[in-house]
């Protein structure tokens, strides 16, 4: 009840670009809200720029040693050649934190993308049918929460990979490992949507037609329940990054003959911090801590935005707007007849000011 | 001279203005509203939904969300009369000591307006010791003594009991309770009988007029059934898009209603033994091979249980029931909630099993059904739900929605090969063509319910089950959707389960009627039988309690009511 319940208000309809879903999003905020949206969408489209430009960006490939000068020579101090230096190991620290982006997001696609379709599929599936189905996954996904995740992306990668190999098998060692732990909370949330979408007047309307589950699970429920998949997936996305960073620091991660990655050379110049070569650590740290900052910003933002109540709007003036066309058959009841289609078609099309961001039927 | 006015007048809203920030924009819910309420005067604010009527209700308490602005004046005065303040321009501590000792507020929804983890006396006293200096003994002697007021029997002891402890009824006597307690000169009651039974409707209204005689209360009500207003009050305004259409002193407003919106309010109210002569001249054009025909539904004894907690016993929703419903004729279901009415729909369309007994639907035993026997007479059933905003998948268009069935059972291959027969279903619905391109949250609540008629009916069902279709709707558009319920089934001629709580909307439509109260069926038979003359205690209670849209009628049944129940 109340002005906010203006049933018949209809928003003009948007443009297709305004209804993307991220240009949606930053049109529809304001304030501070944007400026953390935008902020995140800076960071995170710089983060994936440089990581697909990153044979053009990067003065060296990442597993480059010497060029026709000769050999870098190890822990050379920023300037000159290598403007961020070089590492113990004689690398361009430049170009490692430059092609270390592609491996991020390498491994941040397939995981998430992974543990996505078996998590949402499973969630369905578990929430749906319920019965004995749903308690074994609960159980399973309740056990795979319990260990620490990081202990479990170890033994995933052991036991994929034997700890250490190539791009590829490295890439997918992570990838599958933080998969393995990214797949519960996918499960979970799908699975809790679905379990009260299940009671929804719609899907039992459904069932009363005589829909085959099939039609009712991927119709009715699946694109019901995805609403909050956004979100889940970027802060995944972060999570993913500092997973990937962990293995690499604790030795499980790519070799740095087969890919950069930033974990890795943390790792490497933990014994520099000591001797006062900063620039072999900060710059790979700089960029895991810019990277799950923009991404965490973009999340929490598309969190805030998608709950009315957290929603920040613009003030309205005390004597502004219109008066809301609520009822059905404006100043009747019965008036407008059996076919008087007359009176409804008004009050389908109240006079609305242009507002193109409108959603005030969510 | 104006010294004694003010003492008079508890409330007086001046060209009240409230604008709420949403996401399209401003939009003004309440415009230029001017009342007042004098001392112990009941006042009732009536109007559809979204008139505004909730939102000038929550402006006297200072309760409108941040993002609302409001502008003119709410005087509000003490109890005594000595003091009086402007509720829009209060500080939040002022407005804190004002709400309770000055005005309060009683809840539509009772259970979720009590928190389920504190007792009701701690609640109770909670408001009492907020406002000062009381000590908990005497803060408890004080919530007892109230609770015995309000008619809680032995307040002693239920004061340390839980809101679940109690029934319905009961916890709506706490809220009230909860509202007295500190003496404020006004209550606001918004909507404070929606959530319950007409029969324990009838005492709440009690109640609620002895909190005017009584403890000289001035109250307003905010409803949107007339029987409530003619029911309890003095004085009446009508809001119309978020405007004052009409106030009038209750009984010159039923009788002689000015405004042209009140005039069809008025008309659209429906009222017992309406449907009386159409259901005889439908029985008449029966031909008496009719009654040989065999019944689309039999139910024989039939018993549903819900299956209970670990090491419990389940519930029996329905107990014994035996009723029959012939081709073309409209059965009207009737009792109150948790009388099992609705399950009893639910049943026959294979959405909840049957426990014992016989159900046959079409002529196939619903006792140990199978989901895959039962589907090909599935087309032969229609479904209407009750909230017409869950009964859509939010996602699709009104005419994918509507072609769902067509598609299910194969008479088109796509939702858009059906967009030929969708248009001829919404046109019998009353709805423009056009509509079937939008989105469900598009619609109107009562453009809705015909969307959902249509998709009912899109495979000429022979059955059609509606459970309380009307209920979530206002009266305005309740009486619409009802004409044409019994229109479209003139002309289809399907037959009919229509569950309702409220006896004057199955009159309406139904030919015959039947009573259920705690899963049993108590009475059965035409419209003319069981309104007429009812034999079980229970029929004649719900119709007694039943208020009609007359203050004087009202105040006649309010004695008959009181005899039944002194009697019983």
């Amino acid at each position: 009840m109340g002005a906010t319940d203006t049933t018949t208000l209809r928003p003009t309809r948007r443009s297709i670009l305004a209804r993307l879903p991220l240009v949606h999003q930053v049109r529809q905020s304001m304030g501070l809200q944007r400026g953390m949206l935008v902020a995140g969408l800076v960071i995170t489209a710089l983060f994936v720029l440089t990581a697909i430009l990153a044979p053009l960006l990067a003065p060296y490939g990442y597993s480059q040693l010497r060029d026709t000068a000769g050999a870098f020579g190890a822990q050379q101090a920023p300037g000159g050649a290598h403007l961020l230096g070089t590492t113990v190991g004689g690398y361009d620290v430049l170009s490692r934190v430059l092609w270390g982006a592609q491996t991020a997001l390498f491994v941040i696609v397939v995981a998430v993308v992974l543990s996505l379709f078996a998590g949402v599929l499973l969630g369905l599936l578990s929430g749906y049918f319920g019965g004995w189905l749903d308690r074994v996954l609960v159980v399973m996904c309740d056990a795979v929460y319990a260990f620490p995740s990081l202990l479990l992306a170890i033994v995933m990668s052991i036991v994929i990979s034997g700890g250490k190999s190539d791009l590829v098998g490295g890439v997918m060692a992570a990838a599958i490992s933080i998969t393995v732990v990214f797949i519960p909370q996918y499960f979970r949330v799908i699975r809790a949507e679905t379990v009260r979408i299940k009671a929804e007047a719609y899907v039992e309307s459904a069932r009363v037609l005589g829909a085959s589950n099939g039609r009712i699970m991927f119709r009715h429920v699946l694109r019901n329940a995805t609403r909050t998949l956004p979100l889940i997936f970027t802060l995944n996305s972060s999570e993913a990054i500092l997973t990937l960073a962990g293995l690499g620091f604790l030795g499980f991660g790519i070799e740095p003959t087969a890919a950069s990655e930033w974990g890795y050379d943390l790792n490497k110049a933990l014994s520099d911090v000591t001797s006062g070569i900063w620039w072999t650590s900060l710059f790979p740290g700089l960029a895991i801590v810019l990277v799950v900052m923009g991404i965490t910003l973009v999340g929490e933002s598309l969190n805030d935005l998608a709950d009315p109540r957290l929603r920040g709007r613009r003030a309205v003036g005390a004597t502004s707007g219109l008066v809301a066309e609520t009822s059905v058959v404006p100043g009747g009841t019965l008036t407008a007849g059996p076919v008087g289609l007359a009176g409804l078609e008004i009050a389908a099309h109240p006079p609305l000011h242009p507002g193109d961001d409108s959603e005030a039927n969510r | 001279m104006s010294d004694t006015r003010n003492r008079e007048t508890v409330l007086s809203i001046n060209d009240l203005g409230v604008s709420f920030s949403t996401d399209a924009g401003a939009v003004r819910a309440v415009d230029g509203v001017t009342l007042s309420v004098r001392r112990g005067e009941v006042l009732a604010i009536v109007g559809e939904s979204g008139s505004g009527k909730t939102v000038t209700a929550k402006t006297i308490l200072g309760l409108l969300p941040e993002t609302a602005v409001s502008d003119g004046a709410v005087i509000l005065s003490s109890r005594t009369g000595q003091d009086s303040n402007n509720v829009i321009a209060l500080s939040r501590k002022r407005l804190r000591q004002v709400r309770g000792t000055d005005v309060s507020m009683v809840f539509q929804e009772p259970s979720t307006a009590l928190n389920p983890v504190y007792t009701v006396g701690w609640q109770i006293m909670e408001g009492i010791r907020a406002h000062g200096g009381v000590s908990r003994a005497d803060a408890r002697a004080k919530a007892i003594e109230i609770l015995g007021r309000v008619g809680i029997p032995d307040p002693e002891t239920r004061i340390d009991y839980y809101p679940h402890q109690f029934s319905g009824g009961q916890k709506q006597r706490v809220v009230i309770a909860m509202a007295l307690v500190l003496e404020p000169g006004l209550i606001v009651a918004d909507e404070p009988t929606t959530a319950l039974d007409v029969t324990v409707q009838a005492e709440i209204l009690d109640l609620l007029r002895r909190c005017r005689d009584e403890f000289g209360a001035a109250i307003v009500l905010i409803t949107h059934n007339m029987g409530v207003v003619a029911d309890l009050a003095d004085r009446v305004a009508v809001m119309y898009q978020g405007k004052v259409v009409e106030e009038a002193d209750a009984a010159t407003l039923f009788t002689n209603p000015q405004n042209e919106y009140t005039q069809k309010l008025l008309a659209a109210v429906p009222y017992v033994g309406q449907g009386v002569v159409r259901a005889a001249a439908r029985a008449e054009a029966r031909t008496g091979q009719w009654s040989a025909q065999a019944p689309v539904v039999v139910a024989d004894n039939l018993r549903i249980q819900y299956p209970g907690r670990f090491g419990r016993p389940g519930f029996v929703a329905v107990d014994g029931v035996s009723f029959a419903i012939r081709p073309g004729e409209v059965l009207g279901l009737v009792g109150e909630s948790g009388s099992g009415k609705t399950t009893i729909g639910r049943a026959i369309a294979g959405l909840t099993r049957v426990t014992d007994g016989s159900l046959s639907v079409l002529g196939h035993e619903m006792n140990g059904f199978r989901e895959r026997k039962f589907k090909p007479l599935r087309s032969q059933i229609g479904f209407v739900f009750q909230d017409p905003a869950s009964s859509f998948n939010p996602l699709l268009t009104i005419a994918e929605c509507v072609a769902e069935p067509l598609v299910v059972h194969g008479r088109a291959d796509s939702a858009r090969g059906a967009r030929a027969r969708v248009d001829e279903l919404l046109e019998a619905v009353q709805l423009p063509r056009a509509f079937g391109d939008r989105y469900p949250h598009e619609l109107s609540g009562g453009q809705r319910q015909r969307a959902s008629l249509a998709r009912a009916l899109a495979l000429e069902p022979a059955l059609l089950i509606a459970d309380e279709p009307t209920s979530a709707l206002d009266v305005s558009v309740q009486a619409r959707v009802l004409e044409l319920f019994a229109e479209l089934q003139r002309e289809f001629g399907f037959a009919a389960l229509f569950i309702s709580h409220d006896l004057a909307v199955v009159d309406i439509l139904a030919d015959r009627i039947a009573v259920l109260y705690h899963g049993h069926l108590v009475e059965e038979g035409t419209g003319a039988e069981v309104l007429g003359s009812p034999r079980d205690p229970y029929t004649r209670r719900l119709l007694a309690s039943l208020p009609v849209p007359d203050p004087a009628a009202q105040a006649l049944r309010r004695e008959e009511l009181a005899k039944l129940r002194a009697a019983e």
